[in-house]
Parts: structure tokens; C-alpha cells; sequence
């Protein structure tokens, strides 16, 4: 287990420096955060509610200014990137597909060209099939899956996931989290995910940062040492267990913290 | 639709069916009760003859009836115009809706029938003042409607345009218009309607005569002479006209939202 701070190798994608959230009310969500996330990685946050875990995402994708510190990109500008809400956060009156399409069309992407690249995203996510139907009639798995690839489909350096699949069955949950390991494999963004699941954190991410919660803020960074194959057999490993705890361990020396 | 739908909750038929019923009965009920009491026709009228009534003067009420459904319609054409561009303003600032909108309140609660004197004075136009009359009543709910309905889109799918680097007339056009199109459309409802009243409220208090007159002057008209089954035959034709409006305004929703919106799904229990 390493202290938390920045990894040992290489510059960092992204580097946080005692950011600090502050709101109006004298609520301190998130203080003194120092963060290096590399390229290519796969990160978990991970902490009890109140931890400030989806604040501090919500920071890093600029959607909320932090009050103190700062956020810096490698070569000082922000990468692409992608968001994945805690719901799927759909547009109902709009089909799958042009839901999919939105963030091309945004970007005034040509009709022909979304269309294709929203329908081979869409392929990627298992759903061709569903691309003309609208959100109210997919399962809340499929709904998500349409979201994760809304927030693909620009093929963004960086996704940013915020406990995304809290909403979901276990078995919907499963099968999902071995859909986004692929989609990283495959495509290897950088991937930041928030999660309050220790299982779903070390099944997924080659790197655990725990937070503690009132402030939030850091409270250990662990690297795991997990097989290249991550799949159902390793769901149910010694190996799996055994990192599990060690999780557990470090979240529960938050809690206490 | 499933069968157990059908019977359990009413289905489409029923839906049509039991009013219909209900209204025959009553209307049946009515005539009977006007024949047996020997009501004269100049106090109630039976339904028989004011039917009758509706046939023979027919032409002359149906010139009527579209001059006060083109008022009607006109005045909820400025004001879905009128209320949606107002509702983007209010929701686009919120010094603009805590400044304006005591003042589309005070409009809406202040009762038509008092202002519409004044209005006919001022106007001097006729038919201007009474689409004014009907555009002051039928505005409000689709301003108040629509002005919710853009300041409740999903915060969620808002911060996702702002990641997406949408423009405020993206964002408008593509998520906060659809977002709140149900509402607006309850509004409409609604506005159609008091549409149809304003006009009538105005025509009464205008009182002009003439070829141009619309059905509430018919009204007055038969009231003087005393053809009381004529007033009801005008005022018979307002009714429908009235139910015409909503029918049409709700499928008109109905269309519009089906494949998406809760409220015009079908209810699969």
C-alpha cells in the first residue's frame, strides 16, 4: 500500500493539487486533494456517501470549479472526454441511436457519419438491434449501456464514470462491468470510476483510491497486482479475494479515520 | 391492449360508450320531464326542439360559429407564439421572469369581463380588441406551463451539454424545448379552452351586431326576442365547439408524446 500522491512512473494525464471544494453552506466536500492519474490507467474512487468521491469527479470533468488547488492537464489542455451519470440520463423523446449520436451532432458532425459511428457504437455495446427504440422501452441495463456509449462515441482520451451501475442488479451489474472492461481493453482510455462497491472497484481497476468522508479527502492509494485477464474466473479467485480485503481494510481504516 | 385491460379498466369503447349513454339518458329524461310538466318552450325548451331549432336556423348560427371559432383560434395562435417566446425569456433569466411575471399573473387573475369594456374602447377594431380579450386568457397557462416545464429539464442532461461544449441555442433547441413539450401541451389544453371563453366573454360585452357577429351576439339576440331554443342551440354549438377544441388539442398531445412521455402510454398493469 503507498501513501496517497502520485504514481511512481512517468508524468501524469492528470495532476491534482490540494484541490479543495468549499460550498456556499461552509460544507467541505472535498479538501486538499493531491492526485496523479497516468494514461491508460483504470482508477477507482472508492468511499463511504459523503466522501466527496463524485464531487471530485464532477471537478475533474469541470463541470463544478473547485474552490482551492488545482487541476492540470498534461500539456495544459484538456483532453476528450466522456461522462457516465449515475443514471443513464437519456433523452426520452429520442430513439437509442440518437441518443447515442447526440454528442457528434453537437458537434455538427454530418447526418450520414453520426449515424454510422452511433450505430458501430452501439454494435460495440451489444444493442444494434435496439437502435430505434426509444429509452422508455429498454431495461435499465440497456439504457446504461446506451449511455456508456453516448460517452464513447467521440472516442474520448478520458472517461469519467460516476457509479454507474449502483442502480443495477447484481447480474446486470456483472455482465456490465465485464462489457466496460472490454470496451477499455479495446480502446484504452483512461478511465476514472467512481464507486462505492470494494468488489466492483478491484474487479475493474488496476489502482483503489480510497477517500474517507466529512471532509472528504484522501486516504490510501493502492496499486493492484491483478492478472491481465480479468473475467468470471477471476471474480471467484483466492487472488480476487484476497485483494478484496486488503480494500476492505483500507476503507474501513477510513471509516474510522 | 390486453383483454384483462378491456374489462378490468374500461376500454376504448367503454370510454366512448358510457358517456354517451349517460348523456342520452339525461337528455331523454329531460325531454320527458318537459312534456310531462308542460314547460312552456320560451322558459326550457325540450331537446327535441331545440334539435329542431339547430336544423332550421342551422346556416345563420354556423356563419356565427366561425367567425367566433376564427377569433378563438387565432388568439391561441398569438398566444402559443406569444407564451412560448415569453417562457424562453423568463427561463432564460431570472431577473426577467422575478420582473415580469407578477405582472402575467395580475393579467391572468384580473376576470376578462371587467377589462374587456376597457379593451373595446381602446381598440378600435372590433375584431382586434376581441382577439386581445381572448389572447389575455388563453396566454397564461402556456406561459406558466411552458416556463416550468424549461426549468425542470434534468440538471444531469444539462451538465452534459455544458461537457459537450453545446451552445445555449443547442441546448435549447435540442434538450430544454423537448424537455418541456409536455407541459406546454397541458397548458395548450387548457388554453384552448379559455380561448373559446375569452372570445364569447368579449363578444357579449362588445354586442355587436351585424353580419360579422359571432354566436355569443346570436345569444343575446335570441334572448331579446325571446327564442329561448335558439339560445340553446347557440349555446349548444359553443359546447361542441368547446369539446371539438380539447379533442383535437389532446390528440394532438397525444401524437406528439406516444412514443415517449408516461402520460400517453398506454397503462400495461
Amino acid at each position: 500500500m503507498n501513501p496517497p500522491g502520485l504514481p511512481v512512473s512517468g508524468a501524469p494525464l492528470l495532476a491534482l493539487r490540494g484541490v479543495t471544494k468549499r460550498y456556499a453552506n461552509g460544507t467541505v466536500a472535498v479538501q486538499g486533494v493531491d492526485l496523479g492519474i497516468a494514461r491508460g490507467g483504470f482508477v477507482s474512487l472508492l468511499g463511504p456517501s459523503g466522501c466527496g468521491k463524485s464531487t471530485l469527479l464532477r471537478m475533474i470533468a469541470g463541470l463544478v470549479p473547485p474552490t482551492a488547488g488545482g487541476i492540470a492537464w498534461e500539456g495544459g489542455r484538456r483532453p476528450s472526454l466522456g461522462f457516465v451519470f449515475q443514471d443513464p440520463t437519456l433523452m426520452p423523446w429520442r430513439t437509442a441511436l440518437d441518443n447515442v449520436a447526440l454528442p457528434l451532432r453537437l458537434a455538427h458532425v454530418p447526418k450520414a457519419e453520426r449515424q454510422e459511428r452511433a450505430r458501430a457504437m452501439l454494435a460495440l455495446v451489444g444493442l444494434a438491434e435496439a437502435a430505434m427504440r426509444y429509452p422508455r422501452e429498454l431495461s435499465g441495463g440497456m439504457r446504461m449501456r446506451v449511455s456508456i456509449a453516448r460517452a464513447l462515441v467521440t472516442e474520448p482520451e478520458v472517461l469519467l464514470l460516476d457509479e454507474p451501475f449502483a442502480a443495477l442488479d447484481e447480474i446486470t451489474r456483472f455482465r456490465l462491468n465485464n462489457d466496460l472492461l472490454r470496451l477499455w481493453e479495446a480502446r484504452r482510455f483512461t478511465a476514472v470510476f467512481v464507486t462505492h462497491s470494494i468488489f466492483e472497484s478491484v474487479y475493474l481497476s488496476e489502482r483503489v483510491v480510497v477517500m474517507a468522508a466529512h471532509p472528504g479527502r484522501l486516504h490510501a492509494d493502492i496499486a493492484l497486482e491483478a492478472p491481465a485477464a480479468r473475467d468470471e474466473a477471476f471474480r471467484t479467485s483466492p487472488a480476487y479475494a484476497a485483494l478484496c480485503r486488503t480494500v476492505s481494510g483500507a476503507l474501513e481504516g477510513a471509516m474510522a479515520a | 391492449m390486453s383483454a384483462a385491460s378491456e374489462g378490468g379498466r374500461g376500454g376504448a369503447w367503454a370510454r366512448v360508450l358510457a358517456p354517451l349513454l349517460m348523456g342520452v339518458l339525461a337528455l331523454g329524461a329531460w325531454e320527458m320531464a318537459v312534456r310531462h310538466f308542460g314547460v312552456p318552450a320560451y322558459i326550457l325548451p325540450g331537446p327535441v326542439d331545440i334539435a329542431r331549432t339547430l336544423a332550421a336556423d342551422g346556416g345563420s348560427l354556423a356563419a356565427s360559429l366561425m367567425v367566433t371559432l376564427r377569433i378563438t383560434l387565432l388568439a391561441l395562435l398569438i398566444a402559443v407564439v406569444s407564451g412560448v417566446a415569453l417562457s424562453v425569456l423568463f427561463s432564460g433569466s431570472r431577473w426577467v421572469e422575478m420582473t415580469f411575471l407578477p405582472y402575467a399573473v395580475m393579467l391572468q387573475v384580473t376576470p376578462v369581463v371587467s377589462i374587456a369594456p376597457l379593451i373595446i374602447i381602446w381598440v378600435d377594431n372590433v375584431q382586434a380588441a376581441l382577439l386581445v380579450c381572448a389572447w389575455i386568457v388563453a396566454f397564461f397557462p402556456i406561459v406558466s406551463n411552458t416556463t416550468i416545464g424549461l426549468n425542470s429539464t434534468d440538471r444531469n442532461l444539462l451538465d452534459l451539454y455544458r461537457l459537450l461544449g453545446a451552445s445555449r441555442w443547442q441546448t435549447l433547441v435540442h434538450l430544454r424545448l423537448p424537455a418541456a413539450l409536455p407541459f406546454f401541451l397541458a397548458g395548450l389544453r387548457v388554453s384552448g379552452g379559455l380561448a373559446l371563453i375569452g372570445a364569447i366573454v368579449a363578444e357579449f360585452v362588445a354586442g355587436t351586431g351585424g353580419a360579422s357577429s359571432g354566436l355569443a351576439y346570436r345569444i343575446l339576440e335570441a334572448g331579446y326576442q325571446l327564442q329561448i331554443p335558439r339560445m340553446f342551440a347557440a349555446l349548444a354549438l359553443i359546447s361542441l365547439s368547446g369539446v371539438a377544441i380539447f379533442l383535437a388539442l389532446s390528440l394532438v398531445s397525444h401524437l406528439l408524446l406516444r412514443r415517449w412521455h408516461e402520460s400517453a402510454l398506454p397503462g400495461e398493469r
